[in-house]
């Protein structure tokens, strides 16, 4: 991440000068700060740590220094202030970027090998135990 | 112990290298692509950012005839990169729409004047909302959308002149 | 000179890692006695020699040597001697020759001191030992020359990453190498001993201290690495489940699983076959591991050098040994003698439990390491992490913790369930006490950091246990070393729980004189200054923070590095009794507040103590395992010479 960050730094110190303090007055509000609300920013919190920063190199939205997810969270605080479920948010997110915008995968016909695999893990090993155990009793 | 089941841990382990094999040989593409191609562009209106140049919204492209909708920056190097084929284009004829993400009045004069002013309209997207809302997953990027506001086709990243024909043939399709 | 000299030392160790191998095949092949006798002498000069040649590397990056290609890119001359030192396997050439090094000094190790077991079978895992150092021989020599010059020398070097240069990071490295050789150690006996079929307790009882000091490494390692992403990374979070994470995870649970196994098999005679393939999984796991932080196949936040080529070279070695000894283990383990059977409800049996739990998390971990790969084949993009893992390893880690709490209460070979539930007793009150209290006193806290605590405090509860009623001075230092590790389990878990349900987060901007409260804390901004280090700059906020009557000044810092340009956060943490107060210093926003994050983390300091405390019952374990055999060999040997 910091590599790419550099690399970014160092591609826009090579163009036009970046205007960093220009806009960061009331437009990114909601990325730097939180929700006034605790509860709301809480929720807002707990979207925002599944998602997935979508121009670094494998971080949640809500640990990312990038411009791009300093925008998605102020989207996620902005809307879940405005009374959105934090699910809404979610789905409108996948439905933009698919499954990859979230670090929690929904259930679906190519994620449902992840999600059975602990219960079939465990099974295999339940058999196994009470498989030896058996023939260990006779 | 059945026989067959000792295997079973050599075929896994085959399994995973297998897997990362195919990886190594072939990458394959990280690329996150937007899902919204082929759906109806969603509803926005950017203001315009220079005096100039009228700002765009979703009804602009209900019109008809299809356009372009490039996401850029005066910030990002490959933007500037692209500005080439985005004249070739809008020489062709093109409409090409710019959402400029994050950006000020003053970068983006600077940019045009330096690197060239394909667009027919410039929208302002301070806080990279339409960004999001179409599914776009950095800077720079081009979407094609055709005459009844839907979504065609997505170019992630510069367009280089190889990239031109395909573009050509996608507002063709969309006609 | 130095450089061509290492060169040199390099293949010649090479050549005799063939020897080794190749001398040890032909004496077990053909029972040549006078081949085998060879094969230890070879195994010592070797290591000696590989010694020889990562002194040589050393000293060349000690002597800020620039014609040489790998000093003149990882080092520079203006850094501190520590980094310069450290900079010698903080490469990729230089690590792996750190590899090969220990690699062969345990060799070496193995030679002259393992004259217990049965002399076919430490020859046998001499050889095996011999194929791995060659792999990596071949790895070096034909596509990582750490020696190799570059002409014309640059004066200064490239390598002063700002990021890099930490005491953490410097010895962080090899750390986990020792980790990781310990168990291609432990591998190589178990391969010894499958193609002489001798699986029994004295090869147990060989193999176990190499497990020992390997988990033992790879606890400090995994405890370290995430302290340093801690505060470095200046996020607040202290594990990502990031594939560099899950990387190092996964040999640590199938070492831990090993080393449990292997008790069993060096004092009972059991789970000969779960030794074996816990012995081969746990090596699998540390090799796989190295390959996909190496190889790049996997996007990680940790930044890494990151090789394709090298990669499938890494994935060819891999594939032929974990594979061999895969196939090694299906053909011959049917052949070898069941061990002692035990029943349904004995020590034997918790431990199985507890190995299977391992093997689980193991799997989890590993699938959902590679999900994301699988389901690229496919043709989907997904992104695997933290929900997911917290919601599938969770609460497997909670049932194997009622497993751990169990397993020492129960007697070997047979027990009584009813008699186990009644020492289970007070534990269990004490949980079911401690998640009564929880749901009381705290509102909004998650299910699985709640049931954590509470067994949290039942586990440690039935981890002191085994001291109950016993004499304490009597009580061998291994047992010590099992409650310490147990009772750190405890520790670690209580700190993850409580850093999980009752972290408080602010994300303030705020103006010079205003505050803010977080925890237990006011935390005023009382003033930003500039600071100067050797090779950056930065801006530092002033924080006041007061709790009670007590105040504390934090010094968070943005720095900016000129070269390479890098611009980091510098965290501050104020460490009270019940835990840490974090803070970052964020941008200056337009209206000229300065953005701060702040977080409350009670009890977060108990994960590292615990880490740590796990780290010492394996010290004290392996300290008492090591004195007690070796007594046991002296008289065993006065007994042969007749002095008694």
């Amino acid at each position: 991440m910091r590599g790419m960050l550099i690399a970014l730094s160092l591609l826009a110190a090579l163009g036009a000068p970046i205007p960093l303090t220009a806009q960061t007055a009331d437009a990114d509000r909601y990325a730097y700060s939180e929700l006034p609300d605790p509860a709301q920013e809480a929720k807002a919190h707990d979207l925002m740590e599944e998602l997935r920063c979508l121009v670094c190199q494998g971080q949640s939205i809500v640990d990312s220094d990038a411009d791009m997810a300093a925008d998605m969270r102020a989207l996620v605080r902005e809307r879940i202030a405005n009374g959105e479920a934090p699910e809404a948010v979610r789905d409108w997110l996948i439905e933009r970027y698919g499954d990859y915008v979230t670090y929690d995968p929904p259930l679906g016909w190519a994620t449902a090998p992840l999600w059975f695999a602990p219960f079939l893990l465990l099974g295999a090993g339940v058999w196994l135990a009470t498989r030896s155990f058996r023939r260990r009793r006779r | 112990m059945r026989h067959w089941l000792l295997w079973a841990p050599l075929l896994v382990f085959a399994g995973i290298v297998a897997l990362v094999a195919m990886e190594m040989h072939q990458p394959s593409d990280r690329t996150v692509f937007s899902h919204m191609v082929g759906r109806d562009l969603p509803r926005f209106d950017l203001a315009p950012l220079l005096d100039d140049k009228p700002g765009i919204n979703a009804a602009l492209y209900r019109r008809g005839k299809p356009r372009l909708v490039n996401i850029f920056a005066s910030w990002c190097v490959p933007c500037a990169a692209e500005a080439p084929q985005l004249a070739d284009l809008a020489a062709r004829g093109v409409p090409i729409d710019a959402v400029a993400v994050r950006d000020t009045p003053g970068d983006v004069r600077t940019f045009l004047n330096r690197w060239g002013d394909p667009y027919a309209r410039l929208g302002s997207d301070p806080k990279g909302r339409v960004q999001l809302a179409l599914g776009s997953s950095g800077v720079p990027e081009t979407f094609v959308i055709d005459g009844q506001g839907k979504i065609v086709e997505q170019h992630v990243g510069p367009i280089r002149e190889e990239d031109i024909p395909g573009i050509l043939k996608a507002l063709e399709d969309a006609r | 000179m130095i450089a061509e000299a290492g060169l040199a030392i390099l293949w010649l160790a090479a050549s005799l890692a063939l020897l080794q191998c190749a001398l040890a095949i032909t004496g077990i092949r053909f029972n040549r006695d006078d081949i085998m006798a060879a094969v230890r002498p070879v195994a010592v000069v070797q290591g000696v020699l590989t010694l020889f040649a990562m002194a040589a590397l050393i000293a060349l990056f000690a002597r800020s040597d620039m014609s040489v290609l790998l000093v003149a890119e990882n080092s520079h001359s203006m850094k501190p001697l520590l980094y310069k030192i450290a900079g010698a396997w903080g490469n990729h050439e230089g690590s792996m020759l750190l590899w090969v090094t220990i690699l062969g000094i345990s060799g070496a190790a193995i030679a002259i001191f393992e004259w217990r077991l049965d002399r076919r079978t430490v020859i046998a895992t001499l050889g095996a030992q011999g194929l791995i150092a060659l792999g990596f021989f071949a790895f070096l020599l034909l596509s990582s020359n750490p020696f190799a010059r570059i002409w014309p020398p640059p004066a200064d070097g490239r390598g002063l990453n700002p990021l890099l240069q930490d005491p953490g990071l410097a010895f962080h490295p090899p750390t986990l190498y020792f980790g990781y050789v310990g168990l291609s150690v432990a591998f190589s006996f178990a391969v010894g001993a499958l193609v002489t079929r001798e699986v029994g307790p004295a090869f147990a009882r060989a193999m176990r201290p190499w497990i020992l000091g390997a988990w033992l490494f790879l606890t400090l390692g995994i405890t370290a690495g995430s302290y340093w992403a801690y505060y470095e990374l200046g996020w607040g979070g202290w594990w990502f489940w990031d594939p560099v994470e899950n990387a190092s995870l996964m040999p640590w649970l199938a070492a831990t699983a090993l080393l449990h196994s292997v008790n069993v098999l060096a004092t009972r005679d059991g789970l000969r076959a779960w030794t074996i393939m816990l012995a081969v999984v746990a090596f699998s796991m540390s090799m796989i591991g190295t390959f996909l932080v190496r190889s790049g196949i996997l996007t990680s936040v940790h930044s890494f050098a990151v090789d394709p080529a090298r990669g499938s070279f890494l994935l060819v070695l891999l594939a032929i040994y974990i594979g061999g000894a895969l196939a090694l283990f299906a053909a011959r383990i049917g052949t070898v003698r069941q061990g002692n059977t035990f029943d349904p409800v004995s020590r034997e049996a918790g431990l199985v439990l507890n190995n299977l739990l391992l093997s689980v998390i193991l799997g989890i971990v590993l699938i959902g390491t590679l999900y994301p790969l699988v389901a690229q084949a496919m043709g989907v993009q997904l992104s695997v992490g933290k929900p997911f893992f917290d919601k599938t390893v969770g609460p497997v880690a909670l049932l194997l913790m009622i497993a751990l709490a169990a397993g020492p209460m129960l007697r070997w070979r047979r027990d009584d369930a009813r008699l186990l539930m009644r020492r289970m007793a007070l534990p269990a009150g004490a949980a079911l006490a401690t998640l009564t209290a929880l749901l009381f006193l705290t509102a909004g806290a998650g299910a699985l950091p709640l049931t954590g605590l509470a067994l949290a405090a039942g586990l440690a509860l039935a981890s002191v246990a085994p001291l109950w009623g016993r004499n304490l001075r009597r009580m061998p230092l291994f047992t010590w070393g099992m409650v310490i590790a147990h009772l750190g389990v405890a520790v670690a878990v209580t700190g993850m729980a409580s850093e999980a349900a009752f972290t408080r987060e602010r994300l303030v901007a705020l103006r010079l004189g205003q505050s803010v409260d977080v925890g237990p804390y006011r935390v005023a901004f009382t003033g930003v200054k500039p600071q100067v280090g050797k090779n950056w700059s930065a801006i530092g906020g002033v924080l006041t923070a007061r709790r009670g009557g007590g105040t504390a000044v934090l010094n968070p810092q943005r720095r900016y590095f000129s070269d390479p340009v890098t611009t980091t956060n510098e965290s501050a943490i104020l460490t009270a009794f019940d835990g840490q107060l974090y803070t970052v210093l964020g941008e200056r926003n337009a209206d000229g507040r300065w953005q701060l994050r702040l977080w409350w983390k009670p009890l977060v300091t108990l994960i590292w103590l615990g880490g740590g405390m796990i780290a010492l019952g394996g010290l004290l374990s392996l300290i008492g395992r090591v004195t007690r055999e070796w007594r046991t060999e002296r008289r065993r040997r006065r007994v042969a010479a007749g002095m008694i």
